[in-house]
């Protein structure tokens, strides 16, 4: 065993990398969340956007284009689920599985020409002399542009869920679309915008993966990513920095389970690889429970249909 | 203007006319899909909704396998249905389904290679149990602490899905196998063995279960308290608190019955169809199964249809991916419509269109 | 028993008699094989093989046969209604692709005497079920050597999925080839409990390549390794399953082929014939059922002539690549001074050889 051959920058530098997809798609879902709507199709949303991120970054040789297919593509798939939901009044727990297990289909689908293919570069952002700084350097300025924009993303959210009007009122519809109905907000609009908005981040994720990370596509390529930005949302308690520390925590704990292993550390994977949904539910006890409740709670309306009765 | 508008009460013509209307729009959708594929769509869609039932060829093994395949999601899908008609959402079925077959394989494993009828009894029993224990972790959070129940209970399948592969990889791993990840083969050891009780009709121990649970939920929710209970919950939560119904009970009644149900349906099939516990042992029927809930109306008879429907479409695309070399990703996408269409043509069972101005809300 | 001809014609009129749901006629259709694939072909690795060796025999007999699959049947229950299905179908054929439908081949096997039964990577028979496997730890004998030779850093990387003796074989002829060359070398393996999870593999490779590793060897069936190791500069690694020559010349410098189409034509020939038996295959490389890919020019030409010399003393069947002296990692003797391993030992291997250091998970 050797932990000294950890290198602790590099080990940082890296989980922002492994990171970022969930981290993406677990924004986009906590808007959505935050509107009063669970869409269980994260996965669904998020395989369709490597496939279509990929095609089109193949086809026209940009990594822009491909990533802007990508989010459009997360959102229309979205829509389908947004318009079940909210004009149709479908369940969204059992619409939501129902969109992860078409997402899946459709994306083979879809790749089946580009399995093998080699996709196209993402260069870091050049930043010039902050590349170069110590510590921080290594860690923060040597990324591409999508890891800055997920950062830049959970500012933005935050900005506009706790500074800004149009932030206010989606949370309102969040907590109850009745009340919010009542003031004469439309609920049904900015529920679909959020499940847009959501759609696109998971997009952009599972982009990130056949674009960034792995860069090929091959079937189901993302294997679970959507279930745990899911998970994420949850850990965060609908908060965006504290998402930004989960997904941090849950990409660490993945790559800093790998380099103990990596150091020649023995360890139980099988039952380490439970922790951070454990972790979750117990974050999830915690701000149920007693005192942190009201502040902390989920968006009250989380999972109920709305339709306004006129 | 095209509005909707609450029906007082919901439509029960609608009520069963939406699933044909639904399969009727699939079909239409998915046979575009398939004419892009470059498939005969009429012949796509009659091999999938047609030939399992009805050609001779495979319709004699094909029939059977329906209820095979179905069994479980029916199953777990009726002890769904009674929480999601309370309001009680346990949507980690396929945790307690993964959870359930652990306990049930390790209670009889415990006793290898005993030879007594006893065996499977109580395995089963150690199954019920373990998926009931599964899902007293959500329904006890939510009545002490508050905790949201979806996602508590979703959350603990990922952590069964990573129990099972530690289970299969380290404590019941077959000691005779060589050093292969998985259990041994317990449809093949007569004391745990859950075989075809009738030969030739697919008919094992789970699907029995099925049907019990289907006949029971019948008789609950029209003959007895608790499923009226069950209802008032659902639909008037404040009503019921008035009518001295305690939430709590409930809620742990609802996950206790849907958890050991789903254990139930996990033991079953591994110690029948799947034979043995392996790394990814759960392959989704505590999810499909949420589907069938809502396919079904959360009516047992419902739940029933709709658990055959969703069996044919898996069998029959199957058959499509055989005969015609359909991608088995097209099933997927083909599936994945059915119940877009499915869950969105519901809506006029609860409301009708109304042409006309809408009243500015 | 089986007389066939293959006219054109007759190959069509069934075709279409099938297409109808009509029962197989009887004597002059196509033979049919049957696949069944635990993943989707599109998974660029272990089942895009097999479809591969699907294709090479429809290229092979043309009109001859007839086939078809099913991708991504999960190992179970379903295992045993498609093969069923597929038997009910007229196949006189089926390959079973997985490890995990041992079980299931041996229960539908029982049920159609007459169909004939492959059964990838196990090690049940019957009369009518054969099993075959790929002796993959040659090819990882040469990745070892060329790991042993190529690394500065003296350290190799390694990304196991689970602790069976396929990937423990694995280990242990990749790290005996590299100490040979160069007794330095130190292993690093990492298990990540997946056979395909491209994140998790390109965090497994980054994670290993930030410790000092400059060659990486995979045992699970992304490219996501190679894409991090190119990402890192300097780093090598190989191809798993499918030749990922995308990756040329650098990352990917060669690669363990699964070549399974020369087996699998054999087989279908064996039946055309009448010829079929029962029994277990366990090809290398003589037998070409393990390639090993293109060697690019980012490797040594002495390097690279090594190699090729290794992998043909292999596939002579002049060299083992578990000949002894050899021990455990416990120190204890495996194999004496020129003594080879035998099959069985190998096929159940569950213990490091001498040098490597960590556990084996249990």
């Amino acid at each position: 065993m050797d932990l000294s051959s950890i290198n602790s920058l590099l080990l940082l530098a890296s989980l922002m990398v492994a990171s970022t997809p969930i981290l993406l798609a677990g924004l986009g879902e906590l808007v959505v969340e935050r509107a009063g709507v669970l869409n269980l199709g994260v996965e669904g949303m998020m395989i369709t956007g490597a496939v279509c991120g990929f095609a089109i970054g193949f086809e026209t040789g940009s990594a822009l284009w491909g990533f802007a297919a990508a989010a459009a593509a997360g959102a229309v798939l979205s829509l389908v689920f947004g318009v079940l939901t909210q004009i149709l009044m479908s369940n969204q727990v059992a619409t939501g599985l129902a969109l992860t297990l078409f997402g899946l289909g459709l994306s083979s689908l879809i790749g089946q020409g580009y399995v093998g293919e080699r996709g196209v570069n993402v260069p870091d952002v050049p930043l010039g002399p902050l590349a170069d700084l110590p510590v921080v350097g290594p860690i923060l300025f040597r990324h591409d542009a999508v890891v800055y924009l997920s950062l830049f993303l959970c500012l933005a959210i935050w900005l506009f869920l706790y500074r800004s009007r149009a932030g206010l009122v989606l949370r309102s519809v969040g907590e109850s679309a009745e009340a919010a109905h009542a003031l004469g907000t439309k609920v049904v609009r900015i529920r679909l915008a959020a499940i847009a908005f959501g759609g696109a981040c998971a997009g952009l994720g599972g982009a990130y993966l056949s674009l960034v990370r792995v860069p090929q596509w091959t079937d189901g390529m993302t294997s679970g990513a959507g279930w745990i930005a899911l998970a994420l949302v949850v850990f965060s308690s609908w908060r965006p920095w504290r998402l930004l520390l989960g997904a941090y925590l849950f990409g660490g704990l993945t790559v800093l389970q790998l380099n103990l292993q990596a150091a020649g550390v023995k360890l139980p994977v099988e039952y380490l690889s439970m922790a951070p949904y454990i972790l979750t539910i117990l974050v999830l006890v915690i701000i149920s429970s007693g005192r942190g409740r009201a502040a902390l709670g989920a968006p009250a309306a989380l999972g109920r249909s709305f339709h306004a009765a006129a | 203007m095209i509005a909707l508008e609450r029906r007082p009460a919901p439509s029960a013509v609608w009520r069963w006319a939406t699933p044909p209307l639904a399969v009727l729009l699939t079909m239409v959708a998915g046979g575009a899909m398939f004419a892009a594929l470059g498939q005969d769509p009429l012949v796509a869609i009659r091999t999938i909704f047609w030939d399992p039932l009805f050609a001779e060829q495979f319709a004699s093994y094909a029939r059977p396998q329906l209820l095979v395949k179905a069994g479980p999601l029916i199953l777990i899908a009726i002890g769904l249905a009674m929480g999601f008609r309370a309001g009680v959402w346990n949507i980690g079925a396929e945790g307690q389904y993964i959870v359930g077959a652990i306990c049930g394989a390790a209670a009889g494993l415990a006793l290898y290679p005993a030879d007594t009828r006893l065996i499977l009894p109580l395995m089963a029993l150690a199954g019920a149990l373990g998926g009931w224990a599964w899902a007293m972790i959500p329904a006890l959070l939510r009545t002490r602490f508050g905790t949201n129940e979806i996602l508590v209970s979703l959350l603990l399948v990922y952590v069964a899905e990573q129990l099972v592969a530690a289970m299969a990889l380290g404590p019941l791993r077959n000691p005779d196998g060589g050093g292969f990840p998985g259990s041994r083969n317990l449809a093949r050891w007569d004391s745990s063995a859950n075989p075809e009780l009738i030969v030739g009709t697919g008919m094992h121990w789970g699907v029995v279960a099925a049907f019990i649970a289907v006949i029971a939920a019948h008789v609950m929710f029209t003959r007895h308290l608790a499923g009226f209970q069950i209802r008032l919950m659902g639909e008037a939560p404040r009503a019921a608190r008035f009518g001295g119904v305690r939430a709590g009970r409930l809620v742990i009644l609802c996950f206790g019955v849907s958890g050991a149900l789903a254990g139930l349906a996990g033991l079953f099939e591994v110690t029948g169809p799947a034979g043995q516990l392996n790394i990814d042992f759960g392959a989704g029927y505590g999810f499909t199964a949420i589907i069938v809930a809502f396919l079904g109306r959360l009516h047992p008879i419902g739940i029933l249809l709709a658990g055959l429907l969703m069996a044919l479409t898996y069998i029959g695309g199957e058959l499509a991916q055989l005969t015609l070399g359909l991608p088995a990703a097209a099933i997927q996408a083909f599936q994945g419509m059915l119940l877009f269409f499915l869950l969105g043509v519901d809506v006029f069972t609860n409301y009708r269109l109304r042409l006309g101005r809408r009243r500015i809300a | 028993m089986l007389r066939r001809t293959f006219l054109a014609s007759t190959a069509l009129a069934v075709g279409l008699g099938t297409a109808l749901g009509t029962a197989a006629l009887a004597q002059d259709d196509p033979l049919k094989a049957g696949f069944i694939y635990v993943g989707p072909i599109g998974d660029g690795g272990w089942t895009y093989t097999h479809n591969e060796g699907r294709l090479a025999l429809e290229e092979e007999f043309g009109d001859g046969i007839e086939t078809v699959y099913q991708e991504s049947v999960p190992e179970g229950a379903d295992a045993i209604r498609t093969m069923t299905q597929m038997a009910l179908s007229g196949a006189d054929i089926i390959f079973a692709t997985s490890f995990g439908y041992m079980d299931q081949v041996l229960e539908v096997a029982e049920q159609f005497p007459d169909v004939k039964f492959e059964h990838a990577t196990g090690y049940k028979q019957a009369d009518n079920v054969a099993t075959y496997s790929a002796r993959f730890y040659e090819g990882r004998a040469v990745q070892g050597h060329i790991a042993g030779s190529m690394t500065e850093s003296n350290i190799v990387g390694y990304i196991a999925s689970y602790p069976i003796p396929e990937v423990i074989r694995g280990i242990n002829s990749a790290y005996i080839h590299a100490t040979k060359v160069n007794p330095d070398v130190e292993f690093r393996v990492v298990w990540v409990y997946t056979w395909f999870d491209p994140a998790k593999e390109a965090d497994a490779a980054t994670a290993l390549i930030e410790q000092g590793a400059d060659v990486i060897l995979q045992h699970t069936d992304s490219t996501a390794p190679l894409a991090a190791a190119e990402a890192a500069g300097g780093v090598i690694g190989f191809g798993q399953a499918s030749d990922m020559a995308a990756f040329k010349p650098s990352p990917r410098v060669s690669s363990i082929l699964d070549v399974w189409g020369p087996y699998y034509i054999d087989r279908v020939q064996a039946v055309m014939d009448g010829t079929w038996e029962s029994g277990d295959t366990w090809h290398g490389i003589g037998d070409g059922m393990v390639g090993i890919g293109e060697i690019t020019e980012a490797v040594p030409a002495d390097v690279r002539e090594e190699a090729m010399a290794l992998k043909e003393s292999m596939a002579s069947g002049e060299y083992h690549p578990f000949t002894g002296p050899l021990n455990k990692q416990d120190g204890s003797v495996w194999l004496a001074e020129g003594e080879t391993a035998d099959d069985g030992t190998l096929l159940g291997m569950n213990f490091y050889v001498e040098g490597l250091t960590g556990d084996i998970p249990e």
